[in-house]
Formats: structure tokens, sequence, C-alpha cells
């Protein structure tokens, strides 16, 4: 009687245990897995932690200011110059451009893809819209060397290393972000306003354009901004066409210097004050990324407030 | 005759949705389409102003007349048939935009462009359908903004924004509340003088209300089709009796 009743108050013991140690499992597999994504964003604060440190030398000696608004880059000059506003200009231009060639493509591509492509051509469309997404940015910068530099030189002006030359590189990048996310967005329209506007008689492209895409543009602008994103960082294809000569370009024919061609230029000599300065451009590009970066949740959260429309 | 439908049948696929079809819609009428769901009311209806082109699957045989025009001929462009032909859907469907740009999206795609000619027609538009008054301090507001009695009322204003000739409504009422639903009515019944309309609903009462004919469907078929007063109060065919009366299964 007493060894029954011994032997039942081990097992709910036992129970009791073993919900225990589940519990702890549990409680363990959360931190591991908070753990994991804390790894994410302490990477993003490590980063802004040491590169504007790295950047505080240039800034404090030179002042933030004159850093961005003086058009002298004269590092190995004595006294040295430090400037970047060629620079800063040559980013915006050939990201400019990269968006006049690739977000009316993009937009129109993400158009047919979305209403025009009959079904059986559509996973091939995919796939090379996906293959155009993973080609490293090396690959496109010989494209660039290869092809668009000498077709410049040959029949418009100039050496063919140019803002034009690395507009149309970057133009090609930006494109697949443009077109997934405004495809996604585009189709993500109620069919009903599309129908809307077929019965009062629009044509299929009335429909698409002046109702289909007004609907679908925060998620459109959103792919843009993305695309400005991976346009302003570009590095390697860049370099491969653009000519990095350090002056302020006249026309789209003449040759540019990015803030990330700056960068990777100069980094495997410089030493010091213009080594901090290095650091400093790479601090300014980093800023460019994060207000591109807020645009976006703008957007975003413009977009939620509308019920994920208009 | 405004609308004439001749021996029609209608297919998606190998589903036979429509049989055998003949109906007559005489203008400045309300012509009433009932019956249980499912067979084959609003199919009829988008055949009327080409919507079913948008299904792949579709295929239709015999005739359709508007004003003595074969709507699938080869001479027929449907983008002017269907802005002869309005159509109101079943749920509220306002683009994504002003409550004046709704109304304007119609005659700027045909060509409008001036200011001033688009500030008449939207005005024009909003008071045919009755609703100018509650609107008309709000035309820059967001059509989604307004309730989902006004959105509708709403949509027929577009729809007239366009000049049709007929209107066709696919239950406009359905998702409404009582005193909107009572609003359309109204509303139907006094653009008749203007338009021909021809309007689906599941609601007995509406059919007999504002309707002057009423055509009872069944499984794909038109079981009884004429005067209203008469369908209601004298039906000819035993089912439609029972579908009137409610007991239908
Ligand atoms: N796009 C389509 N493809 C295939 N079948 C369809 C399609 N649209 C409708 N049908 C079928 O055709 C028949 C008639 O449909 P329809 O929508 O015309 O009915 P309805 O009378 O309007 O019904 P409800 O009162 O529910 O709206 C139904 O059996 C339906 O399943
Ligand atoms: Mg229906």
């Amino acid at each position: 009687m007493t060894d029954a009743k011994e032997e039942k108050k081990d097992k709910t013991d036992n129970g009791e245990k073993e919900i225990r140690i589940a519990a702890i499992k549990e409680r363990g597999a959360e931190y591991f897995f908070l753990l994991c994504s804390l790894m994410s964003i302490g990477a993003v604060l490590l980063i802004c932690f040491f590169i504007f440190r790295g950047a505080w030398p240039t800034i404090k000696s030179v002042g933030l200011w004159h850093f961005l608004t003086f058009d002298k880059w004269k590092p190995t000059d004595v006294p040295p110059l430090f400037g970047i506003f060629n620079m800063i200009a040559g980013s915006v231009y050939v990201t400019l451009g990269a968006c006049v060639i690739g977000v009316p493509v993009g937009i129109f591509s993400a158009v047919y893809m979305a209403k025009y492509c009959p079904y059986r051509i559509y996973p091939v469309m995919t796939q090379f819209v996906s293959l155009l997404a993973g080609i490293p940015s090396i690959i496109y910068g010989f494209f660039g060397m290869m092809l668009i530099v000498p077709f410049i030189a040959e029949y418009m002006s100039g050496n063919g290393n140019s803002v034009l030359a690395a507009s149309v590189v970057l133009g090609i990048m930006i494109l697949p972000t443009v077109i997934k996310v405004s495809e996604v967005s585009i189709r993500a329209v109620p069919k009903a306003y599309f129908e809307g506007a077929l019965a009062l008689g629009a044509t299929k492209e009335q429909a698409i354009f002046f109702v289909g895409i007004p609907a679908a543009k925060s998620g459109i602008l959103a792919g843009i901004i993305l695309g400005i994103g991976r346009a302003i960082g570009e590095t390697m294809a860049v370099v491969m066409v653009a000519g990095n000569s350090n002056i302020l370009p006249k026309s789209v024919f003449k040759s540019v210097r990015t803030l990330t061609a700056n960068i990777v230029l100069e980094m495997g000599y410089a030493s010091d004050a213009h080594y901090d300065a290095i650091v400093a451009t790479g601090a300014v590009l980093f800023l460019f990324i994060l207000l591109l970066n807020m645009v976006l949740n703008f957007i975003n959260r413009d977009a939620n407030a509308a019920g994920g429309l208009s | 005759m405004k609308i004439k439908v001749e021996d029609m049948n209608l297919y998606y696929d190998t589903f036979q949705a429509l049989i055998n079809v003949n109906l007559d819609v005489v203008e400045n009428e309300i012509t009433a389409f009932i019956g249980p769901s499912g067979c084959g009311k609003s199919t009829l209806l988008k055949s009327l102003n080409r919507m079913n082109d948008l299904v792949e699957s579709c295929r239709i045989t015999g005739k359709i007349l508007f004003d003595g025009e074969d709507i699938y001929g080869k001479k027929m462009n449907v983008n002017v048939l269907r802005k002869r032909m309005g159509m109101v859907f079943q749920k509220p469907n306002p683009f994504p935009m002003s409550v004046y740009d709704n109304i304007a999206y119609g005659p700027r795609t045909h060509g409008i462009k001036k200011k001033r000619e688009l500030d008449r027609i939207v005005e024009e538009s909003l008071k045919n359908a009755a609703i100018w008054d509650e609107l008309k301090d709000r035309l820059k507001k967001s059509a989604l903004a307004i309730s989902g009695g006004q959105q509708q009322r709403l949509c027929i204003a577009r729809a007239l924004a366009v000049k049709p000739e007929v209107i066709l409504l696919d239950e406009p009422t359905s998702a409404l509340d009582p005193i909107s639903t009572t609003k359309i009515e109204d509303l139907l019944t006094e653009l008749k003088d203007r338009y021909t309309i021809v309007i689906v609903t599941h609601n007995m009462g509406q059919a007999a209300r504002i309707s002057d004919k009423t055509a009872f469907f069944l499984h794909g078929e038109i079981v009884e089709f004429g005067k209203t007063i008469e369908l209601f109060s004298r039906p000819k065919d035993k089912k439609t009796e029972d579908y009137i009366t409610g007991r239908f299964g």
C-alpha cells in the first residue's frame, strides 16, 4: 500500500521534472534564436560605430561641410586637400543615369510579366530575371568594358569610359530588383480595378497605366529605391567602365569617379590622414544608404496605412 | 429593341452555362434577371458588354444584337461597345484615387482633357447619380474613404460619365444596407427615362419594385420571361411559381 503510494508520488515527480526540463529547453531555444537575430543587429551597430569613428578625425580636421562641398581631392599634396564633392556628384550622376535607363525598362518588363506574358513563357522570364540578379558585378564590369565602352567610343564620343557607360551597366544591374518588386505589386492590384476600367471602355493598356500602375505605385517606388541603393553602392562594375578621373564630368561621355570608386582605388596605398579621409568617404556613402532606407520605411508605412495599396 | 439575344449558347470549356437563350431588352425599361445561384445570370449580363472576353475558356454561339448590330461581329469595337453599355459590379469597385478622378477616368480615357469640360461632367454625373450633395465637398478625397453605399453610387456615376445608353448592374445592392439599397432603387427608377437598364438581383422584392420585365433563369435556361407584374402575379411556369414564392429547393 505505502509502496504503491510512494511509486505514484515518484512518477508525478518525474513527470513534473520532465515538464520542467522541456520548459527549460524551450526557453533555451528561444534565447538561442534571439542571440542569432541579435547578431545582425549587432553587426549593423558595430559597422555604424567603426565607420563613423573612423570618419571622425577627418570630419574634425577638415569640417563636415567642407569635406562634402569642396571639389578638390589632392590627398598626396602638402598640405593634402580633402573634398569629395566631385565624387558625391559622380555617384548621384551615375545613379540617376541608372534610373533613367533601368526604371522604365524595369516597369515595362514588370507590366509584361504580370499582365501580358503567356503562362508558358513566364517561368523562362522569371528564370532570366533571377539570373540577371545573380551575376557577379565583376562580370557586369567585363560586359561593360567589352561592349558598352567600345560602342560609346566608336559611335558616340570620347574614349567610352564615361558616365553613360556606368549608367548603362548600373541600369541593367538594377533591372531585376525593379522588375521583381514592381511585378509583385502590380499583381497585387485587385482584378476589380482592371475590370472597372475595362467596363468603362478603356483599352487594356489604359487600364494598366491609368489604374493598375497608380494603384501599385508605392510598391513600384519601393522597387526603385532598392534599385537606387544597389546602384549607389556598386563598386567593381563602375570602376571598370567609368574612367574614374577626379573631375566633375561636363557631359555624359566624360569620365567620372564615384564615392565607391574613390575608396577602392586608393585604399591600397593610403595611410594616415589620407586613410582616414577614405574611411570618411565610406561613411558618407553609408549615410546615403541609411537615408534611402528611411525613405523606404516611410513608403512602406504609407502603403500599409492605405491597406497595402495606393 | 435595344438589345436582342438570339439562340445564344455559352460554354466555359465543356460546361454549358447558357442554353438557347432568347431575350429582348426594350429601350427605357428596366429588365431584371432573377434565379438561383449559378444559373447563369451574371454570365449573360457579362456577355452583353463582352466582359466575358476576359475569360479565356468562354465560347459563345448565337447572336447578340445591340441596336441591330452584332456585338460579336467583326466591325464591333469592343471598347466603344463597353462605353455604350456601362457596367456596375456586385462589389463596389471605385479606383484607389480621388472621387473626382474616379468620375473623370472614363471621359479622360475617351480623350476629354479640358478641365472645364471634366468639371462639368463630374458634377453632372454625380448629380445624375443623386450623390452630388453628399460628395461635392469631398471631390478631392479618396474614393475608398466613403461608405459602401456611396461607393456604389459613385460607381454608377462613373458609369454615367461616359454617356452610356445601357447600364448593366450585377446585384448592385447585395453588399449594401437597406437605406442605401432604397436610394439606389429610387435612382434606377429615375434613370430609366434616359437609359436602358438591365439588373441582376437575388432580391425578389427588388425585381418586383423596380423592373418592367423579368427573366427567370434556371440551370442556364430562361424558364420564363415577361412583364414583371404578370410574372410575379400569374407565373406561367410551375418552377417560376415555386421560386418566387420561396418554395424552391
Ligand atoms: N469564369 C468561369 N469559368 C468557368 N465556369 C464559370 C465561370 N464563371 C461562371 N462559371 C459557371 O457558370 C455558371 C453560371 O455562373 P454565373 O456566375 O453566371 O451564375 P449566377 O447566376 O450569376 O450566380 P450568382 O447568383 O451566384 O451570382 C456557374 O455554374 C458557374 O460555376
Ligand atoms: Mg452572379
